[in-house]
């Protein structure tokens, strides 16, 4: 790691209307370094990212990047295509690749003058082949991309920033999308990448990661930087008190004896005509105070499992017991009745209906209920005493019980929704990515409820692509492959990583 | 350079507001082909005014051409709360009409008090059917209710035309392609004497008053919005989408029948294929013009209709096009559509020149 700068932030910030985003935050990044960028969600990471990159313009500050005879010149602000020209390389946590395409033509995507009558392909194969060889980062080159794995798509978007000569990389979450084993062969090859001079920022929440691969960390909360340490003065209690404040509870979660089965799934099967996203003689039963975790990598069956139990989704065959009785004819509004709470994978889009009030939201799955309407008409009064409850209960903050629900924040949304599920007296609780995108607070408020509503007596089927979610929270382990599920007795990290890259062992 | 940015919360004088500002400024620039046909601006807009206000008729004229328009712009308002794009009330307003000289034209000859209801709920019940097919469509096979509902406007308008040819062609007409007209005590009876405002109004007037409160405060009107604005949230909290979006069809289907219910048996007293000068789609731009709003309907109907009744009077008396009155229904369009946008989103110019310090 040689010493030269490479990136200089001077002073960033950015206002959003009165929310400050980004207070005057500086950055230095040198040569062949790797820095973590680390802050709950909200703290300021990806607008900083973007004013690095170019879509925002900064309301104050400068930027000075190293040209390739390592002198600092101004970047122009706000200009994308500066960003590029200046060697700077993002790649986001949502490919933005063309699926039809192959991979080397995403590759040069975008570099190639747009009037040429020739394309130069040997000359940028052979060029992507060096840099392939020089980084260990491979992928088929002539396949086109929708038929790669996550991880390959992955080195593709990176390969692209490489191919364009980037000097400085941003990874936006990389490892969001990847197996325990993938996450690590991608940090082998920015090793291998830093090592040839390329500097890395990589954004991440993961605090495992960040501390075995990076060689400084910085942390924004409430945007502005709270501290920089060098990793190897760090460990986990040090930064997480860094992102947060304060030190972070730790959830408790105490034995306790299963009992009577709440959920049982027999021989489902769900087709799908792409085959992607299917579920293949599914078979798991939750029991009474216990949480069961869905380990896997996204894509592999989740998102159809979660249906079939919302009701979302009626399965081609197999059977569905919830808490004993055989639900026949599953749909949303007979699951609910049936007992189960849901927690959608994408609060947003499924969770709440973002131009009606707090306290519509608050009582959208039960409108048949005589408390909330009379002859046909909303009971207002009660439907705002219910908003005043439950917000209280579970400190959802916001402008009010009559704002439209989309001005709350992530977490006071996973908030809204908790309430409304966790108020029904749910006898299940499926919870799809519940702390996905929340900030520590709300995450740790998540998990507390899951194991009170454990504790008294509902069960819980906790889907997450995040290892240690599941580990913290989950009683017993399944995981996912390909629409296939899959006990696992062992609580190694390594096992549960293998089995979610399909290996059996 | 130019950026947009979304705005983090539209106030509401903004909602209110920017229709009010669309609308003035749709009759400014509607002054400029107004100059171009040579035509004093001041003189013409006077012209305009006193054709709606200048007498107790103009008024009620102005009154009877908002009727159908309230009706058709109920029509779109409902539906396109739920995101169910009606483009068929035109299509609707004809089966409506249709089934009211049907039915009102000596097929059942009995008093007032029970025909004029008969026809006012089987033309309702004639424009819901007609809108229940392409919902059907729409819900079962996914077929895009934009296409079958236009469509369909010109399969019914030449069904009509059909019609008047045949099974309902009026005997006495001497040859023109009309229906018999509707018994005397089968017409909406008339709410001034010799003016021809008529009880359709008060119809209109009514079912807007029902349908904002429904749409406010009832579980229905609480399930058609949840639809409209996240039909997947709403699917995921147990409502039934399809069955909502079906409902909303058949009260949209409903009102634009209405409206030719209130055309025939409220003013012209029989059916011809020109009965309708676009009432259907200038229902879309009235609903559009309201912020879908029902109450809202009402007075952006009121609008219309005065620009209408106003440019025809004005055209008259300055022997200018009485096409400015579509032109000034057009721009007040487009000018709620970019006002619309203005209020939701930023624009603001950035300097990127000078962009490093």
């Amino acid at each position: 790691m040689t010493e030269s700068k490479v990136l200089s932030l001077n002073a960033l910030s950015k206002r959003f209307g009165s929310v400050v985003a980004n207070d005057a935050v500086s950055l230095d990044l040198h040569c062949g370094e790797v820095l973590a960028l680390l802050g709950e969600n909200g703290a300021g990471k990806t607008t900083l990212m973007n004013m690095l990159f170019g879509h925002y313009m900064p309301d104050g500050g400068s930027i000075d990047v190293a040209s390739p005879d390592g002198e600092m010149q101004p970047l122009t602000l706000g200009h994308p295509q500066a960003a590029l020209s200046a060697g700077i390389g993002m790649v986001h946590q949502h490919f933005t690749l063309a699926e039809n395409l192959s991979a080397l033509d995403n590759i040069t995507l975008g570099s190639e003058p747009l009037f040429a009558l020739r394309r130069d392909r040997a000359g940028a194969r052979a060029k992507v082949q060096g840099i392939m060889d020089r980084t260990g980062l491979v992928a088929p080159l002539d396949t086109p991309v929708g038929k790669l794995s996550v991880g390959e798509r992955q080195r593709v978007e990176i390969l692209k920033a490489l191919y364009r000569d980037a000097r400085i990389l941003v990874l936006d979450e990389p490892t969001a999308v990847l197996t325990p084993q993938e996450a690590d062969t991608l940090f082998e090859n920015i090793g291998a990448m830093t090592g040839d001079g390329l500097a890395v920022i990589f954004i991440s929440h993961k605090l495992r990661e960040v501390l075995a691969f990076s060689h400084r960390i910085a942390v924004l909360r409430h945007g502005t930087k709270v501290g920089e340490i060098a990793t190897s003065d760090a460990d986990e209690r040090v930064i997480a008190r860094m992102m947060v404040g304060e030190d972070t509870p730790v959830t408790q979660r105490d034995a306790m004896t299963p009992g009577a089965p709440v959920l049982t799934l027999s021989g489902i099967n769900v087709r799908n005509p792409s085959g992607r996203d299917s579920l293949t003689d599914v078979n798991l039963t939750v029991h009474a105070h216990e949480i069961l975790g869905i380990a896997g990598v996204s894509g592999n069956g989740q998102s159809a499992l979660a249906s079939v139990i919302s009701g979302l989704r009626r399965p081609d065959s197999g059977s569905i017991h919830v808490d004993g009785d055989e639900i026949l004819n599953p749909d949303p509004k007979t699951m609910i009745k049936a007992g189960v709470g849901r927690i959608p994978e994408d609060r947003h889009h499924d969770g709440i209906v973002g131009a009606m009030s707090v306290a519509e939201n608050m009582v959208i799955e039960r409108l048949d209920d005589p408390e909330v309407q009379t002859n046909g008409l909303m009971n207002r009064s009660a439907m705002a005493a219910n908003a005043e409850n439950l917000s209280q209960a579970y400190d959802v903050r916001g402008p009010g019980i009559n704002a439209r629900a989309r001005l709350l924040s992530g977490g006071n949304i996973q908030k809204l929704i908790l309430a409304r599920v966790f108020e029904q007296g749910a006898r299940l609780i499926l919870a799809n990515q519940p702390i996905r995108g929340l900030d520590m607070g709300a995450a740790a408020e998540v998990s507390r409820r899951l194991l009170e509503a454990r504790a008294a007596g509902a069960g819980g089927l906790l889907i997450s692509e995040d290892l240690d979610e599941i580990l913290g929270l989950a009683d017993r382990i399944m995981v996912i492959h390909d629409g296939q599920l899959t006990e696992v007795t062992s609580r190694n990290r390594e096992d549960i990583g293998l089995k979610m890259a399909g290996e059996h062992t | 350079m130019i950026r947009i940015e979304p705005r983090t919360a539209p106030g509401r004088w903004m909602t209110l507001g920017v229709p009010v500002l669309s609308a003035v400024i749709a009759l400014a620039l509607a002054a400029i082909p107004l100059a171009l046909a040579g035509a004093d601006i001041t003189v013409a807009y006077g012209e305009m005014v006193k054709g709606v206000f200048g007498s107790v008729f103009a008024f009620s004229e102005m009154l009877t051409r908002a009727t159908p328009l309230m009706f058709t712009g109920l029509a779109a308002a409902l539906a396109f709360r739920a995101k169910l794009w009606n483009i068929g009330a035109e299509g609707q307003l004809y089966l409506g009409a249709m089934a009211a000289v049907a039915i009102g034209a000596g097929a059942v000859d009995v008093p007032g008090i029970f025909l004029v209801p008969l026809i006012v709920i089987l033309g309702a019940a004639a424009g819901a059917a007609g809108m229940a097919v392409p919902a059907l469509l729409k819900t079962r096979f996914g077929a895009d209710e934009v296409v079958t509902t236009l469509l369909l406007n010109f399969i019914i308008l030449i069904f009509v035309q059909m019609m008047l040819e045949g099974a309902l062609k009026d005997p006495m007409s001497l040859g023109w392609p009309q229906s018999a007209p509707v018994l005397d005590q089968g017409m909406l009876p008339q709410l001034m004497p010799r003016m021809r405002v008529h009880s359709g109004l008060i119809l209109a007037l009514v079912l807007a008053g029902i349908a904002q409160f429904m749409l406010a405060r009832s579980v229905w009107g609480f399930r058609l919005r949840a639809v409209g604005e996240n039909a997947a949230a709403a699917r995921h909290a147990g409502i039934g989408v399809n069955r909502s979006l079906f409902g909303v069809a058949i009260l949209s289907g409903g009102l634009a029948g209405l409206a030719g219910v209130s055309e025939v048996a409220g003013l012209k007293g029989y059916l011809t294929a020109d009965l309708s000068p676009g009432f259907g789609y200038t229902g879309i731009v009235v609903a559009m013009l309201a912020g879908l709003s029902p109450v809202g309907v009402v007075i952006s109907a009121l609008f219309i209709a005065s620009v209408f009744v106003g440019a025809d009077s004005m055209s008259r008396a300055m022997g200018v096009s009485s096409y400015l009155a579509d032109l000034v229904v057009s721009m007040s369009l487009l000018c709620v559509l970019i006002g619309g946008f203005v209020a939701r989103y930023r624009i603001t110019r950035t300097k990127t020149a000078e962009g490093v310090a």
